[in-house]
């Protein structure tokens, strides 16, 4: 088992279930995820079966159950982004990346996560991909925007090469 | 003593009890969904709403309490009209395939529709699109056909304390899984079949086997052979509308010989050599200092049980088959010699009470050179199935007797089929082996009747002999736990996975009610009181069963064939 997990249950000697959510979240955000082995480990600990672990977790959008991609991407679907047409900008995502909201795709490049409202309302539809804002996306503005993250992460991993 | 009025008629009710308690004393019928007797209510499907005349307020039946001089309708405009809305929207997102389900004409939401006449779709919602999950040996699940009552996800974490499946996802893209979407093959499901027992639509069913049965009687080339649990006899006859409390084994021996069968074995015959075995078993261990407390191996549900949460007690389970695999290995062995045909043209059917019968069938330590010993298990109800396919009317026929070389078997073999029975025999018989003297009066009361828990100190010429009865897993937990933490010193412990043992098992009729499971109990002690032959070791086939072929119990050719091996199961728990 990982150590940040262990590390995480040592914070909770004795925990009873009504410590899970606090557990996930400290887990997530030592993890990045939610992984299956942690869900059993944190399981034994609580005396918790996975199932019940896994319902409760899938309850909440906070929690992941894949790793996140390089490219992180958020994508707003508060109010004032719905009456601008984010559910368009989630349709064509979906589409293009082939995954659903919480998932990532399968080299690990994108991964996607539908948020309530990031507090940018002027720029509606909004969109972040690792924390920078994109402002007033739009179908069309997407495919331009993935290219950009593709080339990005080609030319890191040039350079990497080229280091080692 | 609280005085209430249901539709205007005064009724009676006890404090403290909730409004559908007292409304089905006065038999007073209000639909329900979720509901589940014995277990908390969560008023989850609101089916069972009734309306307070003091204030005209809808409120659940099944977890609103009673207070005095409370009036309660329970057929208002506004009763009526609430219930046909809830299930308008309950069918808003079914997917309307009644005529291709397993539970079509046998399904509560098909009724409730039916009964309150809805004929057209009103509300069309999203339909949920979540896979059909036919990873298990025994149940099938359809998260499409499943309302979201719950009665599944409590019966198995309140009662079988498995919590194989919980709810998913949230709202209206809420759907019942296992952990991490894995199917039940993987998962802790232990594959009792009570979730299938309380299911009110067709969610959940059991693998469905009966096609290949009729393939395999169509099959010149086979030898088709069957064997019916204890507990099949006595609950048959529900399923085609007889009342609970029925015993057809005559007439269902001859009615498995009209559609093709070539030999009928009763596995009760088997039990009274699991109890040769087991009795066996359990005296070697008190004499020479092996393991304690020894734990009966019949029930394949429990068997996973304590392969996946307590395998480092699975020393302390019977080395013994259970009955069904018992008679699978004798079929393919000794009767295979005794009628000359080849293991592999022999076809084994076995009808169950039981839906973990066909996982334990499908057991890799239950075969003989990649011959399974079983080959199929039916469930009572897909026993009904076939026979009701082939035209079958039980009423024509006369009782037949089960076919030689098992040919009798003793009522205390019969009683494996409710809970506390194989204890119950194999007290009988123990009592036998140790003093050589049988007991004077047969009858153990208190191992008899439908507790979750019994227990039994019995005192043999000097020798004290503590026994434990359990059925329910929940309540087999808490035993393993006091054994485990030395707080409770006992030798013998049977364990039944479902409440009530088989009679109330995850394969029978699926209008079983708790009457029905007492009736069907009150049969069994019936029978081995009207009968003269109830001891298993008393039983002259088995005598000549361990002269002509076994030898003796626990010897060579036992150890080969009747007893086997359990081991740690990986599985997500």
């Amino acid at each position: 088992m990982s150590n940040a997990v262990e590390t995480v249950l040592a914070r909770h000697p004795g925990a009873k279930r009504d410590k899970l959510i606090p557990i996930l979240q400290e887990v997530q955000t030592a993890e990045g995820y939610l992984s299956e082995a942690s869900i059993v480990r944190i399981g034994k600990h609580l005396n918790l079966p996975a199932s019940k672990i896994y319902g409760v977790a899938t309850f909440y959008n906070q929690f992941r159950f894949q790793p996140k991609g390089r490219f992180h991407i958020m994508i707003c679907r508060g109010t004032a982004c719905h009456v601008k047409g984010s559910a368009r900008v989630l349709d064509t995502l979906t589409r293009m990346l082939k995954v659903a909201p919480g998932q990532t795709t399968r080299e690990g490049l994108f991964s996607l996560e539908v948020v309530a409202c990031m507090g940018a309302c002027a720029l509606s539809p909004a969109l972040a991909i690792n924390d920078e804002f994109f402002p007033k996306v739009s179908p069309t503005k997407i495919a331009k925007l993935l290219d950009k993250c593709r080339q990005q992460d080609a030319e890191s991993a040039a350079v990497a090469v080229a280091n080692a | 003593m609280l005085n209430i009025t249901i539709n205007g008629r005064p009724a009676e009710a006890q404090p403290g009890e909730t409004i559908l308690e007292a409304l089905n004393r006065a038999s007073v019928k209000v639909p329900t969904l979720c509901h589940v007797e014995g277990l908390a209510p969560t008023g989850a499907c609101r089916l069972c709403m009734v309306e307070l005349e003091a204030n005209h307020q809808l409120v659940p039946a099944c977890s609103y309490p009673v207070a005095e001089g409370m009036a309660v309708g329970t057929r208002t405009p506004d009763v009526l009209e609430a219930r046909r809305t809830i299930l308008e929207l309950l069918l808003s997102n079914h997917p309307d395939d009644c005529l291709y389900c397993l539970r079509n004409g046998n399904c509560d939401l098909q009724r409730l529709a039916k009964e309150h006449g809805i004929d057209q779709r009103l509300y069309r919602g999203k339909q949920t699109k979540i896979p059909l999950d036919m990873s298990g040996p025994a149940l099938v699940r359809d998260p499409e056909k499943c309302i979201l009552c719950g009665r599944c996800v409590r019966v198995c974490e309140e009662i079988q304390t498995v919590s194989a499946i919980d709810f998913v996802g949230r709202g209206c893209n809420a759907y019942i899984g296992t952990a991490f979407g894995r199917g039940l093959n993987v998962s802790s499901c232990i594959h009792c079949g009570q979730c299938v027992r309380v299911c009110p639509t067709g969610a959940l069913v059991e693998r469905n086997q009966v096609r290949e049965v009729l393939r395999a009687l169509a099959d010149p080339n086979l030898f088709c052979v069957v064997q019916h649990a204890p507990a099949v006899s006595v609950t048959l006859a529900e399923e085609f509308g007889i009342q609970p409390g029925s015993d057809i084994d005559g007439r269902m021996v001859a009615a498995l010989r009209s559609v093709g069968f070539k030999r009928v074995f009763d596995t009760s015959f088997t039990a009274d050599l699991t109890i040769m075995e087991e009795g066996s078993e359990l005296v070697h261990r008190v004499k020479t200092g092996g393991v304690l407390p020894m734990m009966t191996s019949c029930s394949p549900g429990w068997i996973k049980f304590v392969e996946q949460f307590y395998p480092e007690m699975i020393p302390n389970l019977s080395t013994c088959k259970s009955p069904q695999q018992m008679m699978g290995a004798l079929i393919k062995s000794f009767v295979a010699e005794r009628e000359g045909v080849e293991p592999r043209r022999i076809f084994s059917v076995s009808i169950m009470p039981c839906t973990a019968k066909k996982f334990e069938a499908g057991r890799a330590e239950m075969r003989q050179d990649h011959v399974p010993d079983v080959d199929i298990v039916l469930t009572t109800r897909e026993l009904g199935a076939l026979l009701r396919l082939c035209g079958v009317d039980l009423n024509a026929f006369e009782p037949e007797e089960t076919d030689t070389p098992f040919g009798e078997r003793s009522t205390a073999g019969k009683l494996f089929g409710a809970t506390g029975g194989v204890m119950e025999a194999a007290i009988r018989s123990a009592h036998f082996l140790l003093t050589g003297r049988n007991l004077a009066d047969l009858k153990i009361e208190p191992l008899r009747g439908l507790d979750g828990c019994k227990e039994l100190t019995a005192n043999i010429d000097g020798l004290e002999v503590k026994a434990a009865v359990v059925s329910g897993l929940g309540n087999a937990r808490k035993l393993l736990d006091e054994v485990r933490a030395g707080t409770k010193q006992l030798h013998f412990i049977e364990v039944m996975t479902c409440p009530g043992g088989c009679i109330n098992g995850g394969g029978q009729p699926l209008s079983t009610t708790t009457d029905a499971v007492k009736a069907r109990m009150k049969r069994l002690y019936e029978i081995d009181g009207e009968e003269t032959l109830r001891l298993s070791h008393e039983n002259p086939w088995v005598t000549r069963l361990y002269a002509e072929f076994l030898g003796e119990p626990l010897g060579h050719k036992s150890h080969e064939l009747l007893h086997t091996h359990y081991h740690q199961r990986d599985v997500v728990l």
